[in-house]
C-alpha cells in the first residue's frame, strides 16, 4: 500500500529541569478560581515528573502559593520587572504561562516582547507565542481559518471613492449578509458608531453615521449571528500532533451571553452526531493550524437548523471553560497540559482516574453536566443586570444528574442565593406574569408564534407603577411581543422570569420565539412545571407513603432533583413530614461515579454525584474508611466568599488525610482545588442544602439519620455556607468537628454575644435590637449618630448601612428593609478609629495568635475591602497587649476549639470589640503564609482532639518578623456597567493580593501594584493631572496627598474646597469646578466631568462627604473616571498609599524579589513542625 | 441485582418520568438476564418480546446511526448515555434499511421537539424492535463489567414476572452460534456512482454502513457492493480496481466461505481494505486466530495507535472479537500495524508488499469520530496506479 502522508512523529521533546509558572493574580470576573485549580494541578504535575516548579503569583488566598505546592513560590506582582528579577535569581529552563488565565499569557507576551527570555535563555513551553498571538490577532486569525476552510461570521467592507461607490458598496453588503447585521466602523475609538441592525432603515442610517465616523470612510457589515447556538469544545494536542476533543458543550443561552455567563450543558444536548463530529472536526483542524501544544477552547455558533456554523473565538490556553471540562468529565485538562508542556505526548501520559488507560482518550459521560453562573447584583443592586458580551459573573456552580431537568434543578439549589431556587420568583415580576399569561395563555398560531390566539377576552393587569388596567386581550397584540421581549431579554434573572412565564402556560413556542433558547431545553423545563402543578395538587398525598399515587408523585419528583424543602412549599406540607415519608418508603439517593469512561473500565478515582435514578441500585463504593470527616466547602465564588475559604477547605482535607482520616470532600464549584479529584479522599459534587449534606452522611454512615455512627462534619473552613448548615445537621445528629454549635450560636446571635461581652466586661459599640422603625429611631437617639444599621430581612437591597442622623436612618429602613417583631433591626454605634483583624487559633484552653492586621482605611470600610497590614504599624504596645487579651479571653469564654477571628476598634478613648466569627476568616492564608504559623492545620488537628501544647505551640502572640505584608483589595468595579466603586460598608472587591518586604513603603507599593491600584508612573517629562474632590473630614490627609502625588511627577487638579486648602499649604493647583457649580472660566475653572474627559487626568482621588447629596453627585464623577479608564480612589488613606507608592526611590526595591520561605523560614511544608 | 419492588424498595418513578411523553410509554415490561439478575422498566418501542447478548455502548450521540447499524444484529443494545432520543432522528444519517439491532435499553426515553415520524421511538416501533427505558444503564454496565457479556430479553409490555423473564433470557439463542451475515447481507449487486471514468471498488458486504459507501464516493470511486456469498471471480472483476471488506455483525470463526473469498483476494494482490468484521476475517485468511472479547469495545472514544508512524487517533469502535495478534504468522506478510491504547488489543494489519490494511475500528464513523478518514486516502491512493 503507498504511504501516505501521517503527519512523521517527531522527536521526543526534552525535559526542562526546572520551569516557571505564572499565575493569574487576584479573582477578578473572568479570571477566578479556576486558575488556582489549574496551577495547582499543574505544580503537582510537573514535580511528580521531576521538575523544579517555581510559581509567582501576587494572590495569597491561592492554595497554588502554599510554600508546599511549588519548590520556589514567590508572592510578587506580576509585572516584567519582578519577573525578571525571579528568571534572573531562580534561572528556569522553560516558562509556563498557558496555566494563568490572559494575565499569565500577557504577561509572557510582554516577557517576550521586552527581550526578557531571549537574554536569560528561557524557553516558552507549551503552546509558542505564534500560535498565541494568531488566535488573538483578528486579521491574521481570519486568514487561518481561510486557510483551512473554516468559516467565520461572514462580513464585507464597505468603501469606495466617493459617495456614489460607497452606496453601491453598501448596497452589495446588505444583499450579501443581510439582516440582522453588526456595523463597526473602522478605526474608531471602542467600536464608537457601530452597533446591530434589524431593519433596512437602520441599515442605511447607521452605515452612513459610520461612513462618517469612520475616519477613512470604511465600514465593515458583519452577519450578525445573534440567537444562533453557542456551542463549545475543549480540545488537546501534544506535540506529536495527537489532539482529543476532551468535552464538549452547549450554551443554553443563545449567542451574544459570554459564555462565562451563559447556562451551560455537558455534553451536547440536541447535537446530531453528525453536527456534533463537523464541529469537533473544525476544532481539531483548527488547534493543529495553530499549532497548539496543551488545552485550547473553540466555540463555535450553530444556526437554529444545524445547518451552518461559524468560528467565534479560540482560547490557546486552559481557560473557566477547561475547568468546567476537567470537572464535567474528570479528566485533568490543566495536568496533562502541564504534562505536555514538559515533553510527555498524550499517549504516555496516564489516565489517572482509570489508572489503566492513558490520557489520549475522550472521556465518556454517563449523566448530564449543568453550569449556573453566580452573580453580584445581590451586592450591586443598582449595577446593569443585562448581559452581553462582558461577562459579569463572579463565580459559578456545577450539578450533575441523568436528565437535564434533575441537573438544572441541583444547580438551581446550589446557588445557594436566596430566591435563586427552582421555586424562586420576584415579587415585582408578578404584574408582567398576570399581563403576559392572559394575552398568551392558550393556543400559538404557528404562522406568527408571538401574536396572541384563540378566544378574544377582556384581561385586566396591575400594570408597573401599581395602577389598574384592562383591555382586550386582542387589543394587547401589538404591545404584547414587545413586553414579552423585554421582560426576557438576556438577564441574571432570565431563567427564573422564563420558568415563572412556563408555570403560568405561556406555550413553549412562544418562549422559544422570543429567546431563541433551543426548544428542547424549553420542553424540558416544561416538564419540571408540569411537576410542580402535579405536586401542588397532589397535597398531603405527597407526604402519605400509603398512598401509591403520592408515592410515585414522590419518587418522580425527587428523581427530577427537586428539594424536600421545595416540594414541601408546593404541597403545603410539613418538611419533616415529607423526609419521613421518604425514610418510610426507602427513597434515598444513589451516588454514581464520575470516571471519565461511563463504567467501561474500573475507575480508582473516587469522584461522586447523587441521583434518584440509581436510588436502589447496588453501590459503588462502600462507605469512605474510618475515621473520617466531612469537610463542607464554600460553593460558587461570590463576593465576601472567594477562594480563601476553599483553600482552607483543601488544608483541612489534606490535615485530616495526614492524620490518618478519610477527607470526605462536598463543594458544588467546578472552579476550584477543592473539587479536584485527588484533594480530598472521596469528592461529592453535590449542592451545599442541608438536605444534600445530610444525605451524604446518611450514605457514609450507612443509615438514615441519626445514626449509630454518623459521619462528622467540619463546618468552620468554608465561610458562612457551611456555618449555616451546622443548625440543621447538629438537629439531626451530626457531630461537628471542632467548635460546637453553643459556640457558634454564642457569636453569631447578636444578642447572645452582646450579653457574653457585659459578662465578660469587653467594651462594644453601645447598641441593640428594634422591632419597628419607631424603636430603631429611639434607639438611635440614645446610642447617638452615626450608627450601623443591620436589618434582618432586606428588600433587594443591601444587608447593611450607617445612617448620620434620623432622617437618614428612617430613609435607609422604609426603602430597604422590613422591620417587624419577627424581622428585627440591629443598631449599633458607628466607631470611627483604627480597625484591626485578629486571628487566633483556640484549643478551648490556650490560645494561640498568628498575628494582627491593621487597615489603612479607617471603620466603616468593609475589612474585605480594605488594605491590611501585617504587622499593625500605628497601634500601641499596649493596645495590641489589650487587643490579644481581649481575644484570648473571649476565645475561651465561646470555648472554641479552633479558629476565630474578631475585629476590633482602636480609638483614643480604649480599644472596643466589633465582630467575633468562630471559623476559618478571609485572611487564614494571608496570616498562615507569613506568619508561617499553620492555622487550618493546627485548628483541624484540635478539632481532633489534640491541644496546642500536644501540638508544640506556645500559646499568645507570636513574634513580630522582620518585614511588613501587606493585602491589597482588587476590584472587579470596571466590568460592572452602573456600581458605584466607592468602598463603604458592603464588601465590593473580588480577589486580594499580597506586596512582603522589609520597608513597610515597598510592601505596600508591591501590594498596591499586584491590585492595579496605582496610578501610572509618569513618563519622562510627562506631567500628567490628579484631580482631587476631599471632603472636609478627610482635608487632614490632604497634604501628604499632594505631597507624595508632587514628588512623583504629577500635577494637582481639585475642586474649590481642596483648592484652597492645597494653596493654603503652598501647592499649585489646576482650578475644577464642582459638579452641578457654573465653572468661574475667569479663574480658568473647568467642569469636572470634563476635565476627566480631556484625557490627561491619571487619577481621581474623591472622598465624599457621607449621607449627602455628594454621594450621588460623586458617582457621577466616579463613572466618568471609570469609563474613561482612569484610577479612581474613594478613601483618603488609599489615597495617600497609592501616591506614595509611585516613590521614584522605591522603583528598584518593588523589583526586588525573595520568595515565601527566604521571607518566613519554615513556611515550608506548611510549617507544619513547630518553628 | 435488582430485587423486586417490595416493601422497603424505593417506589418506582411515573412511567412518564422515564419516557418522555410526546414518546409515548406501552407499559412497564422488564429486561432479564440469564444470571437471574432483572432490571423492571417501562416500555416504549414495539410491543414485543426479543432478546439477544447485550452490549454496552459509551457514545453521547449517534443512538439512530447505532440502530440501524447492521454489525448490531442479534444484539440488545445498552446505552450508557442517560439522555436517548433527545434529536430526534434524519433520514439521511440511516446506516442501513432498518435497524438489526434485537432491542434497545436506555435509562430515559426522550424526545425531539420533532413530529413522530422523525423520533427515534417511530423506527423502532415500525421495525419491530422493542426498547425499554428506566434502567439504570450505568449499573447494568457494572454488571456487565463483572460478569461479561451476558445473554438478556426485554419482555413484552405488561408481562413482568421475574422468574419466567429469566427462563426466557436462558432460551435466547448463543450469539456465537448464529450466522447474522446471511441475515443482513443483500441477496442482489448493487452500484453506486455513475462516472464509467471513476475506479470500481468492490464492497463486499457483511453489514454494510452507509457511510462507508460515501466515504468512498467521496474520494471519486465507484462502488459496486455485493453479497457475502459473491465467489472471488464475481469480486476480482476485471473492471475492479480495488476491494473492500465491510464490517458486520457476528462471529468471524464461523464465516469460512468470506475467509477462502479474503484468501483469494490477497492471492490476486489487487487494494484490499478490510474494516472490522473484513478486518478480522483478513485476520483469519492470515492465519491468525481470532478471540471473543470479554464484552467488546462499543463506543466513540478509543484511542489507537498507529505502530509505524507513532501517531494516535480516536476512534469510533463497535466490535466484540479480536484478531490474536502473537498467533499472526510472520510467513503471512502480515504485520500488526495499529493498537488500542486501552488494552492493547490488534487495531490493524499492513502487509509488507501488498497495498493491504486492515483496521478493526470505524474511520467512517457514524456515529463517531471522522479523525482516522485517512485509511480510505490510503486506499483509494493505491488504486490510482491500476486505472
Amino acid at each position: 500500500m503507498v504511504e501516505t502522508p501521517l503527519p512523521a512523529p517527531r522527536p521526543s521533546r526534552p525535559k526542562p529541569a526546572s520551569v516557571l509558572i505564572l499565575g493569574s493574580g487576584p479573582v477578578v470576573i473572568g479570571q477566578a478560581a479556576e486558575f488556582d485549580y489549574a496551577g495547582t494541578q499543574a505544580c503537582r504535575a510537573l514535580r511528580a515528573e521531576g521538575v523544579r516548579t517555581i510559581l509567582v503569583n501576587s494572590n495569597p488566598a491561592t492554595i497554588m502559593t502554599d510554600p508546599t505546592v511549588a519548590d520556589a513560590v514567590y508572592l510578587e506582582p506580576l509585572t516584567v520587572p519582578a519577573i525578571e528579577a525571579v528568571i534572573a535569581k531562580e534561572k528556569p529552563e522553560g516558562l509556563l504561562a498557558g496555566l494563568g488565565g490572559q494575565t499569565a499569557l500577557n504577561l509572557a507576551m510582554a516577557l517576550s516582547e521586552a527581550g526578557v527570555l531571549e537574554r536569560h535563555d528561557v524557553r516558552l513551553l507549551g503552546t509558542p507565542l505564534e500560535a498565541i498571538r494568531m488566535a488573538e490577532d483578528r486579521e491574521a486569525f481570519r486568514d487561518l481559518l481561510d486557510r483551512i476552510d473554516q468559516p467565520y461570521a461572514p462580513s464585507f467592507i464597505v468603501e469606495g471613492a466617493d459617495e456614489t461607490a460607497r452606496h453601491a458598496s453598501a448596497e452589495a453588503a446588505l444583499e450579501t449578509i443581510g439582516l440582522p447585521a453588526i456595523i463597526r466602523p473602522a478605526f474608531t475609538l471602542g467600536g464608537t458608531g457601530g452597533g446591530i441592525v434589524e431593519t433596512e432603515d437602520a441599515y442605511w442610517e447607521r452605515v452612513r453615521a459610520g461612513l462618517r465616523a469612520s475616519p477613512i470612510s470604511q465600514v465593515m457589515v458583519e452577519q450578525c449571528l445573534v440567537g444562533w447556538q453557542e456551542v463549545e469544545y475543549e480540545v488537546m494536542r501534544d506535540h506529536e500532533d495527537t489532539c482529543i476533543a476532551v468535552c464538549s458543550m452547549e450554551n443554553v443561552d443563545p449567542l451574544g451571553v459570554h459564555t462565562g455567563d451563559s447556562i451551560v450543558v455537558a455534553p451536547v444536548q440536541t447535537l446530531t452526531d453528525q453536527v456534533h463530529q463537523r464541529l469537533r472536526s473544525a476544532a481539531l483542524a483548527i488547534i493543529r493550524a495553530l499549532g497548539v501544544e496543551g488545552g485550547c477552547n473553540v466555540q463555535f455558533a450553530l444556526s437554529p437548523d444545524s445547518t451552518q456554523y461559524a468560528v467565534i473565538e479560540v482560547n490557546p490556553r486552559v481557560s473557566r471553560s477547561s475547568a468546567l471540562a476537567s470537572k464535567a468529565t474528570g479528566y485533568p485538562i490543566a495536568r496533562v497540559a502541564a504534562q505536555i508542556a514538559a515533553g510527555r505526548s498524550l499517549a504516555e501520559i496516564p489516565n489517572v482516574v482509570t489508572g489503566t488507560t492513558v490520557a489520549a482518550f475522550e472521556p465518556a459521560l454517563d449523566y448530564v453536566v449543568v453550569k449556573l453562573p453566580r452573580f453580584p447584583f445581590d451586592k450591586f443592586p443598582a449595577a446593569d443586570r443585562r448581559l452581553g458580551s462582558q461577562m459579569k459573573a463572579t463565580g459559578e456552580v456545577m450539578a450533575i444528574d441523568r436528565t437535564f431537568g434533575a441537573a438544572l434543578n441541583k444547580a438551581l439549589r446550589g446557588l445557594e442565593q436566596a430566591g435563586a431556587g427552582p421555586l424562586g420568583e420576584d415579587a415585582s415580576w408578578q404584574p408582567t406574569f398576570d399581563y403576559l399569561a392572559a394575552v398568551y395563555g392558550g393556543e400559538v398560531d404557528e404562522a406568527d408564534p408571538l401574536a396572541p390566539a384563540g378566544e378574544d377576552t377582556v384581561i385586566r393587569w396591575i400594570d408597573e407603577r401599581g395602577e389598574a388596567c384592562e383591555s382586550s386581550r386582542f387589543a394587547q397584540r401589538s404591545a404584547a411581543p414587545i413586553v414579552l421581549k423585554r421582560f426576557v431579554e438576556p438577564s441574571d434573572s432570565r431563567l427564573w422570569r422564563v420558568l415563572g412565564l412556563l408555570r403560568r402556560g405561556v406555550p413553549q413556542e412562544i418562549l422559544h420565539a422570543a429567546t431563541g433558547i433551543s426548544r428542547w431545553f424549553l420542553a424540558e423545563m416544561g416538564r419540571n412545571i408540569q411537576l410542580e402543578h402535579d405536586v401542588r395538587a397532589a397535597g398531603a398525598r405527597l407526604a402519605d407513603p400509603a398512598d401509591d399515587h403520592g408515592a410515585a408523585l414522590l419518587a418522580t419528583a425527587k428523581r427530577a432533583a427537586f428539594a424536600d424543602r421545595d416540594l414541601a412549599s408546593l404541597a403545603r406540607v410539613d418538611e419533616a413530614a415529607l423526609r419521613d415519608a421518604r425514610a418510610a418508603l426507602g427513597l434515598a439517593p444513589g451516588y454514581a461515579m464520575v470516571d471519565t469512561c461511563a463504567a467501561e473500565f474500573a475507575a480508582e478515582t473516587p469522584y461522586f454525584y447523587s441521583t434518584y435514578a440509581s436510588a436502589g441500585s447496588p453501590p459503588e463504593a462502600p462507605p469512605a474508611a474510618r475515621p473520617g470527616a466531612l469537610v463542607i466547602g464554600s460553593g460558587p465564588v461570590r463576593i465576601g466568599q472567594g477562594i480563601e475559604f476553599d483553600y482552607c477547605a483543601v488544608q483541612a482535607a489534606d490535615v485530616l488525610r495526614r492524620e490518618g482520616w478519610s477527607a470526605v470532600m462536598v463543594n458544588s464549584n467546578p472552579e476550584t482545588v477543592s473539587t479536584d479529584f485527588d484533594a480530598s479522599t472521596r469528592l461529592y459534587f453535590e449542592p451545599l442544602d442541608a438536605e444534600s449534606v445530610r444525605s451524604i452522611i446518611e450514605f457514609e454512615s450507612g443509615g438514615p439519620l441519626p445514626a449509630a455512627d454518623p459521619l462528622p462534619a467540619v463546618v468552620a473552613f468554608g465561610g458562612q455556607t457551611p456555618l449555616n448548615l451546622a443548625a440543621p445537621l447538629v438537629a439531626s445528629g451530626v457531630p461537628l468537628l471542632g467548635s460546637d454549635l453553643e459556640a457558634i450560636d454564642q457569636a453569631e446571635e447578636r444578642v447572645r454575644f452582646a450579653a457574653l461581652l457585659d459578662r465578660l466586661g469587653i467594651p462594644q459599640p453601645e447598641g441593640g435590637m428594634a422591632e419597628s422603625v419607631e424603636e430603631a429611631l429611639t434607639l438611635a437617639e440614645r446610642i447617638g449618630y452615626p450608627v450601623i444599621v443591620r436589618p434582618s430581612f432586606v428588600i433587594g437591597g443591601l444587608a447593611i448601612d450607617f445612617a448620620y442622623s434620623p432622617e437618614d436612618l428612617a430613609r435607609h429602613l422604609a426603602a430597604a428593609a422590613v422591620v417587624d417583631p419577627d424581622r428585627p433591626v440591629r443598631i449599633d454605634r458607628f466607631l470611627e478609629g483604627i480597625e484591626v483583624d485578629i486571628d487566633a487559633v483556640s484549643d478551648g484552653t490556650a490560645v494561640l495568635i498568628p498575628g494582627l492586621l491593621e487597615h489603612v482605611e479607617r471603620a466603616g470600610v468593609h475589612s474585605g475591602d480594605s488594605i491590611a497590614v501585617f504587622p499593625p504599624q500605628h497601634v500601641s504596645d499596649g493596645d495590641v497587649d489589650l487587643i490579644v487579651a481581649t481575644m484570648e479571653r473571649i476565645c475561651l469564654a465561646l470555648g472554641a476549639r479552633g479558629l476565630v477571628n474578631a475585629q476590633f476598634i482602636v480609638r483614643d478613648d480604649g480599644v472596643y470589640l466589633i465582630e467575633v466569627n468562630p471559623r476559618a476568616s478571609r485572611t487564614v492564608p494571608f496570616l498562615s503564609k507569613v506568619t508561617g504559623v499553620p492555622m487550618v492545620d493546627l485548628a483541624v488537628r484540635i478539632g481532633l482532639g489534640a491541644t496546642l501544647a500536644d501540638l508544640g505551640w506556645e500559646p499568645g502572640l507570636r513574634p513580630t518578623p522582620p518585614f511588613v505584608a501587606v493585602k491589597a483589595p482588587a476590584f472587579s468595579t470596571a466590568k460592572l456597567k452602573g456600581v458605584d466603586p466607592s468602598v463603604g460598608p458592603f464588601m465590593q472587591s473580588t480577589g486580594e493580593v499580597i506586596g512582603i518586604a522589609e520597608d513597610p513603603r515597598v510592601a505596600m507599593a508591591k501590594a498596591l501594584t499586584g491590585a492595579s491600584l496605582v496610578p501610572p508612573r509618569p513618563a519622562n517629562g510627562e506631567q500628567p493631572l490628579a484631580l482631587l474632590s476631599i471632603a472636609d473630614r478627610d482635608k487632614a490627609g490632604l497634604i501628604a496627598l499632594a505631597k507624595a502625588l508632587r514628588r512623583a511627577g504629577y500635577r494637582l487638579a481639585a475642586t474649590p474646597g481642596t483648592r484652597t486648602a492645597l494653596r493654603e499649604a503652598g501647592f499649585g493647583v489646576d482650578p475644577i469646578a464642582k459638579l452641578g457649580a457654573e465653572p468661574d472660566r475667569a479663574i480658568g475653572e473647568v467642569p469636572i466631568l470634563e476635565a476627566i474627559a480631556r484625557g490627561d487626568v491619571r487619577l481621581v482621588v474623591n472622598t465624599p462627604t457621607p449621607r449627602s447629596g455628594a454621594v450621588r453627585d460623586a458617582a457621577d464623577i466616579r463613572h466618568a473616571a471609570i469609563a474613561e479608564g482612569v484610577l479612581c480612589l474613594t478613601a483618603i488613606e488609599t489615597g495617600i498609599a497609592a501616591a506614595e507608592a509611585l516613590d521614584p526611590a522605591l522603583v528598584d526595591e518593588i523589583a526586588s524579589v525573595r520568595s515565601i520561605t527566604e521571607w518566613v523560614p519554615g513556611a515550608e511544608a506548611g510549617a507544619r513542625v513547630p518553628a | 441485582m435488582i430485587a423486586p419492588p417490595t416493601v422497603g424498595h424505593p417506589p418506582l418513578p411515573r412511567a412518564d418520568a422515564i419516557v418522555d411523553p410526546r414518546v409515548g410509554d406501552a407499559g412497564p415490561a422488564v429486561l432479564a438476564l440469564e444470571d437471574g439478575t432483572v432490571f423492571p422498566g417501562i416500555a416504549f418501542g414495539a410491543p414485543v418480546a426479543s432478546g439477544g447478548d447485550l452490549v454496552v455502548n459509551t457514545s453521547q450521540t449517534g443512538y439512530q446511526e447505532i440502530a440501524t447499524d447492521p454489525s448490531y444484529a442479534g444484539q440488545v443494545v445498552v446505552m450508557t448515555y442517560p439522555l436517548i432520543g433527545n434529536y430526534g432522528r434524519l433520514q439521511d444519517d440511516d446506516q442501513s434499511e432498518q435497524p438489526w439491532l434485537r432491542g434497545l435499553v436506555v435509562a430515559h426515553a426522550t424526545a425531539a421537539v420533532l413530529d413522530d415520524a422523525r423520533q427515534l421511538a417511530t423506527l423502532l416501533r415500525t421495525n419491530g424492535i422493542p426498547a425499554i427505558a428506566g434502567v439504570d444503564t450505568r449499573a447494568l454496565a457494572r454488571h456487565l463489567r463483572a460478569s461479561g457479556s451476558l445473554r438478556g430479553i426485554i419482555t413484552e409490555p405488561g408481562r413482568t414476572d421475574h422468574a419466567e423473564a429469566v427462563e426466557r433470557a436462558r432460551a435466547v439463542p448463543r450469539w456465537e452460534d448464529q450466522d447474522f451475515v446471511a441475515q443482513v447481507s443483500p441477496a442482489a449487486v448493487r452500484e453506486v456512482g455513475d462516472d464509467p471514468s471513476a475506479p470500481l471498488v468492490a464492497i463486499v458486504d457483511f453489514g454494510l454502513k452507509a457511510n462507508i459507501v460515501r466515504s468512498l464516493g467521496r474520494r471519486g470511486v465507484r462502488v459496486r457492493v455485493l453479497p457475502h456469498t459473491a465467489t472471488a471471480e464475481e469480486v476480482l472483476a476485471g473492471d475492479v480496481s480495488g476491494v473492500v471488506f465491510s464490517p458486520g455483525p457476528g462471529d468471524p470463526a464461523r464465516l469460512a466461505g468470506p475467509v477462502a473469498l479474503a484468501s483469494a483476494v490477497i492471492d490476486d494482490g489487487r487494494p484490499l481494505l478490510g474494516i472490522c468484521l473484513g478486518h478480522q476475517i483478513v485476520g483469519r485468511a492470515a492465519g491468525a486466530e481470532t478471540r471473543r472479547l470479554r464484552f467488546g469495545h462499543h463506543g466513540a472514544n478509543h484511542p489507537v495507535q498507529d505502530l509505524d508512524t507513532g501517531y494516535v487517533q480516536v476512534t469510533a469502535q463497535n466490535h466484540e472479537v479480536q484478531v490474536v495478534g502473537d498467533s499472526l504468522p510472520a510467513s503471512s506478510g502480515f504485520r500488526v500495524s495499529q493498537l488500542n491504547l486501552n488494552d492493547r488489543s490488534v487495531e490493524g494489519l499492513r502487509h509488507a508488499e501488498l497495498p493491504i490494511e486492515t483496521v478493526q475500528y470505524h474511520p467512517e464513523g457514524a456515529p463517531g469520530p471522522l479523525d482516522a478518514l485517512a485509511v480510505f486516502d490510503r486506499f483509494v491512493t493505491a488504486l490510482r496506479p491500476t486505472t
